[in-house]
């Protein structure tokens, strides 16, 4: 069993083709995998579909995909930080499908445990509901959201073992571990790889069986709003 | 004279009850954790994976693995836990949050709330305000009373994308505090040096007594 690669390049080899699904891992700029959305932009894969809860800025994170063109659709909740984003979607460049927060986590999560569809009371009576199933669940009503099968999941997390066994710090977390598991194949980026035993068992955020590939790197981990208080 | 955004955030903060998990939206909601009552604990929820917010670090304890959903930095507390989008949103959903309080475009007298999109203008996404909305207990608006035209942003219905039907069941605006009730809105509380009949002609939706 052999999980580690040497670089984003080797560990996303054989996984790209065009026209593809890929379910991205971070919140904002927080614990975005960096390493390989810049690999991706270097193998120039098209028309790539990606659900993840934002779209980076202009010149980092999946911004860089939007800037090359590469990307087809965007499944996201909040995009207001990218004006190119803006732009190409104003224009019909780009497609997008909103997603409230808490169903695309869900979605995501879903389609990970082999669960094709749940009911939600998220988005009824808003446009999200059109066109989606209703039922009524306890006199409330619900609406029916789709489990999200990506065909590669790329994630961020802060140390892994050689055996994906891995850990998040803070609030890297986020949509990593969801995005983690809803993907046919799923390729980590950590800060750090270390040795099988020396991660604690009981503490593993998101268990080996989900990563298929792992690669270790330098972050730039760019902070997006800095708000600091004085001493 | 009006509130201006520290009072409206320091009436807001008069909601929070001792031992509340509470969720603070994006703008003037933000500002209502400085005026957290003495002797009220309140856990803060922030969606992207986090209990108990701390205040902004310093200039060296800034950490890039640690934001809130308004993407700034922020500290941790002696209780703060950390949790997976997934999770995150499973304890909004389940109902476990007992207040968020947001900000808003629009807000309809039957307690429908628009604050997410403006059609052709802007794109930015809801983000996790529909599942918010959607499931917290006790929903919480604070936004100024008009718009920058002078025009009631206290609607018969709304005229923007909604975020959710007939959720809110409080409104503070720079003007004062309204409640959603049958019929309409009933004002609670009037700001400083405003007077009710000020209320109604900045307000289209019905007001009832």
């Amino acid at each position: 069993m052999k999980k580690v690669y040497g670089s984003a390049n080797e560990a996303l080899d054989g996984l790209l083709f065009d026209g593809m699904t890929i379910a991205a891992g971070g919140f904002g700029l927080c614990g975005i995998p960096e390493l390989l959305i810049d690999a991706i932009r270097a193998a120039g894969t098209k028309d790539i579909t990606i659900a993840s809860n934002n779209c980076g800025v202009d010149d980092f994170g999946l911004g860089v995909l939007l800037k090359t063109r590469q990307i087809k659709k965007m499944m996201s909740s909040y995009v207001g930080e990218n004006g190119e984003f803006m732009r190409q979607y104003l224009s019909g460049e780009l497609e997008l499908e909103f997603n409230p927060q808490g169903t695309l986590a869900e979605r995501m999560r879903a389609g990970g445990a082999g669960i094709a569809g749940f009911y939600t009371r998220t988005g009824v009576g808003t446009v999200i509901a059109d066109g989606k199933e209703h039922k009524e669940f306890g006199g409330e009503t619900f609406i029916l959201e789709r489990g999200i099968f990506a065909d590669l999941s790329i994630v961020k997390a802060w140390k892994a073992d050689t055996t994906g066994n891995a850990i998040f710090r803070k609030t890297a977390r986020n949509f990593n571990p969801p995005a983690a598991k809803c993907g046919k194949v799923c390729v980590l980026e950590v800060e750090e790889i270390v040795e099988p035993g020396t991660l604690d068992p009981d503490n593993i955020h998101l268990p080996g069986i989900y990563v298929n590939r792992l690669i270790q790197g330098q972050h730039e981990k760019r902070i997006e709003q800095r708000t600091v208080r004085t001493a | 004279m009006a509130w201006d955004r520290n009072q409206m955030a320091a009436r807001a903060a008069q909601e929070l009850q001792d031992g509340m998990y509470v969720n603070l939206g994006i703008g003037i909601p933000t500002l209502v954790a400085n005026y957290i009552p003495e002797g009220v604990q309140v856990t803060l929820q922030s969606e992207n994976g986090m209990l108990g917010i701390g205040p902004f670090p310093t200039e060296n304890e800034v950490d890039a693995d640690l934001i809130n959903a308004g993407k700034q930095t922020v500290t941790e507390l002696a209780h703060t836990a950390y949790f997976d989008s997934a999770e995150s949103f499973a304890m909004i959903r389940g109902g476990k949050i007992n207040m968020a309080i947001l900000g808003a475009m629009e807000v309809a007298e039957n307690g429908d709330i628009a604050n997410w999109m403006i059609p052709g203008k802007l794109v930015k996404g809801m983000g996790g305000a529909m599942d918010l909305v959607a499931g917290v207990k006790r929903v919480i608006v604070v936004m100024d009373h008009t718009n920058k035209a002078g025009e009631s942003k206290l609607l018969k219905s709304c005229t923007l994308p909604l975020t959710a039907q007939g959720v809110v069941k409080r409104i503070i605006t720079n003007l004062g505090v309204l409640d959603v009730v049958e019929g309409g809105l009933k004002i609670i509380e009037t700001a400083e040096g405003v007077t009710e009949d000020e209320i109604r002609a900045a307000t289209e939706a019905a007001i009832v007594n």
